[in-house]
């Protein structure tokens, strides 16, 4: 309001009041929040429009918003180049880190629920524990148990038998370091999903002469549906975009599509291109997740409407 | 009472139906606590039976075991005969009506219906068929069929869970208090269409309420339970008018309870309030030293000049609600208030004097041990 100094005092006090007005529309809470919505704003968003600002930028340069060309596009779009074949890879991973990850984490998400009973706090907290640590530095811990002499083969060595096999550097263990380090982000929403389906539903459908496997596919599954769902669409995203397992347990053995993106603004200095693969794919994964949750009627699948 | 064989002339001169379920010392604990403690109860074929009692008596869990949903520490269940401790629900030819409903969300009313069906396997076209033909039974517009299930009110819910129960076809059917959460009007409605449905059915109804209003309008028999016993198992009848106890006296109704004591000459002499009372004998001719009278409020009186009562309290009346169509007083008697319910035809007028003598005539009370 300092800007009122200089208005006539009459012109001020219909103009505060206005202000007082616009004031009121505001709520106490969101002019409260104002100060960090901002700044989460342009903190979110001035990265994502230099991005999109460079994508368009002569290729090789630093022109940002100065020049305007479809060039890196183009070159993206080329089928001789091999970003496709990353693009190919890291969705491929991901779907399988996916499909590995419900299969594996439905069971405890199961126990969680129904079997570990007051021990399912502390389970849950061990699950949770190894996010504490820098991915990269569980990675090595990984590198150094699977290495030649490592712990793994070193161990089996020492025993007397013929050591543990070759698995490091290949598209496999990258697979494994993925169902690693995505496991809880598809296990918490999993068991919130289980948590969600009333257990009178499952006795009542025993009573009606329903067995086990009837149950599961007829009520337990459907119903837990919405947090399976949110599971594989966050672990899909993360894993689409995941990097560090293919660079340190995959030895580079294949190349992804973020490390792609991370050679362009590194090694090769071309920010344009780099810049514009990111944009191509932040809107594939964009148009997916938005095409997903469209798909996900949360509300339809638990009944509330 | 009313006949538990429906369309049968001639069930009046049969014996009385032979027992479908049996239940022999039952008991059930949990850790320390005994949610269940000892019930031998054996359930007529065909029969509504009512079990009421206030929360925590065990009747949930009583029911609970009958469905298989879970196993006596103690005790046996036969239906029919044979053991069924350990079948497991799926297994059981019975069903429960739970108080949620239970309601599969994802399913509209036809496949809630049809469930049990489609569990035995039978092909889509019969299922709708049977499931159509149950809507009409319990009174589901047709039309009903492919509607969200959770769109429905709670009357419409209250049908789909019934109707689904009847489409597994069994032999008994438990109902644990799934009138509990209705309005008072639909909830008359129901509890009449569900004694028609029992009659229609012919099967056996095992009903749990914590209202004995709701179990005297449906049941054939009502079980009144306490801390995990049957206290008294009777018709409606029995149950109001030979009370066993205090407790089934009370939850029968509100209550006037005075204690009294036998003075040496073998008159009553009242503890709380003076005088001297005439006694209907005790059950059973126990012989006590000290008693409980209780009286009904329907039953006192408040006496006009010349009309004359076995027992009479002077009193105050200080208060009156309006029960509908009967009135409720309330009587100061020294430190005790006395309930009167008078029909509106018979209300004191405005005007009368608040002083009154009430008065009720031993046969219409109780005598119980105190």
């Amino acid at each position: 309001m300092a800007d009122l100094a200089i208005a006539s005092p009459s012109e001020a006090a219909a103009e505060s009041a206005a202000q007082l007005r616009r004031g009121r529309m505001l709520s106490v809470g969101a002019r409260c929040a104002l100060p960090v919505a901002i700044l989460l704003g342009i903190g979110f968003l001035a990265p994502l429009v230099a991005i999109f600002g460079y994508a368009f930028a002569t290729p090789r340069s630093f022109d940002v918003f100065a020049s305007f060309t479809l060039a890196n596009f183009a070159t993206l779009f080329d089928t001789s180049n091999t970003v496709w074949l990353s693009f190919f890879w890291s969705c491929g991973l991901a779907l399988l880190t996916v499909a590995i990850l419900a299969v594996v984490a439905y069971p405890i998400a199961y126990g969680l629920n129904l079997v570990f009973g007051r021990w399912s706090a502390l389970i849950s907290v061990l699950f949770v524990f190894p996010l504490f640590v820098s991915e990269n530095v569980r990675l090595y811990g990984w590198v150094l148990f699977f290495i030649k002499s490592g712990v793994l083969d070193g161990t089996l060595k020492w025993l007397g038998l013929p050591g543990g096999p070759e698995v490091l550097y290949t598209p496999g263990i990258t697979l494994f370091g993925m169902v690693y380090t995505y496991l809880p982000f598809m296990l918490f929403p999993m068991t919130l999903g289980l948590a969600l389906v009333p257990r009178d539903l499952v006795d009542a459908a025993r009573d009606l002469g329903a067995g086990r496997l009837f149950i599961w596919r007829e009520i337990e599954l459907p119903l837990a549906m919405p947090g399976i769902l949110i599971g594989m669409l966050l672990t899909f995203v993360l894993a689409i975009g995941a990097t560090a397992e293919a660079k340190i347990l995959g030895g580079q053995s294949i190349i992804v599509i973020s490390h792609d993106i991370e050679i362009a603004f590194t090694y090769s200095q071309n920010w344009p291109l780099g810049s514009a693969l990111a944009v191509v794919v932040t809107f594939f994964i964009g148009a997916l997740t938005l095409f997903a949750l469209s798909k996900l009627d949360l509300d339809r699948m638990l009944g509330r409407r | 009472m009313l006949q538990t064989i429906p369309a049968d002339p001639q069930s009046a001169e049969l014996p009385p139906p032979k027992p479908i379920l049996q239940l022999v010392g039952i008991r059930k604990s949990f850790g320390t606590f005994t949610a269940v403690e000892g019930i031998d109860l054996d359930v007529r074929e065909g029969e509504f039976l009512t079990i009421v009692g206030p929360s925590g008596s065990g009747k949930t869990t009583l029911l609970r075991m009958l469905a298989g949903m879970d196993t006596p520490s103690e005790g046996n269940i036969t239906l029919h005969g044979q053991l069924i401790n350990d079948v497991p629900p799926n297994k059981r030819p019975t069903c429960l009506v739970f108080q949620s409903l239970a309601l599969f969300p994802h399913k509209s009313v036809g496949e809630n219906i049809a469930f049990p069906l489609k569990v035995k396997g039978v092909d889509a076209a019969a299922r709708k068929a049977r499931a159509l033909e149950l809507m009409r039974v319990v009174r589901l517009p047709e039309s009903y069929f492919d509607k969200n299930v959770m769109k429905c009110s709670g009357g419409e819910r209250q049908r789909v869970a019934l109707a689904r129960a009847l489409a597994y076809d069994p032999e008994v059917l438990f109902f644990d208090e799934p009138l509990s959460a209705i309005d008072y009007k639909l909830k008359k409605t129901l509890e009449k269409e569900l004694k028609d449905l029992h009659r229609e059915t012919g099967k056996t109804f095992i009903y749990i309420t914590h209202s004995l209003e709701e179990a005297m309008v449906m049941s054939d028999r009502i079980g009144v339970m306490r801390a995990g016993r049957i206290v008294q198992i009777g018709t409606p009848e029995e149950i109001y008018g030979a009370p066993v106890d205090r407790f089934v006296c009370e939850f029968v109704g509100e209550v006037n309870t005075l204690k009294v004591q036998r003075r040496p000459d073998g008159t009553w002499e009242g503890v709380d309030v003076p005088g001297t009372f005439t006694l209907a004998p005790p059950r059973d001719g126990a012989v006590l030293d000290e008693a409980f009278v209780v009286v009904r409020p329907e039953f006192m009186r408040i006496l006009g000049p010349g009309e004359s009562a076995d027992n009479r309290l002077e009193g105050v009346v200080y208060n009156e609600y309006s029960l509908g169509s009967r009135i409720q007083y309330q009587v100061r008697v020294g430190a005790k208030v006395m309930l009167v319910e008078l029909s509106r035809g018979r209300a004191l007028p405005a005007s009368a004097d608040r002083r009154v003598t009430l008065g009720w005539d031993a046969a219409d009370a109780f005598t119980l041990e105190s």
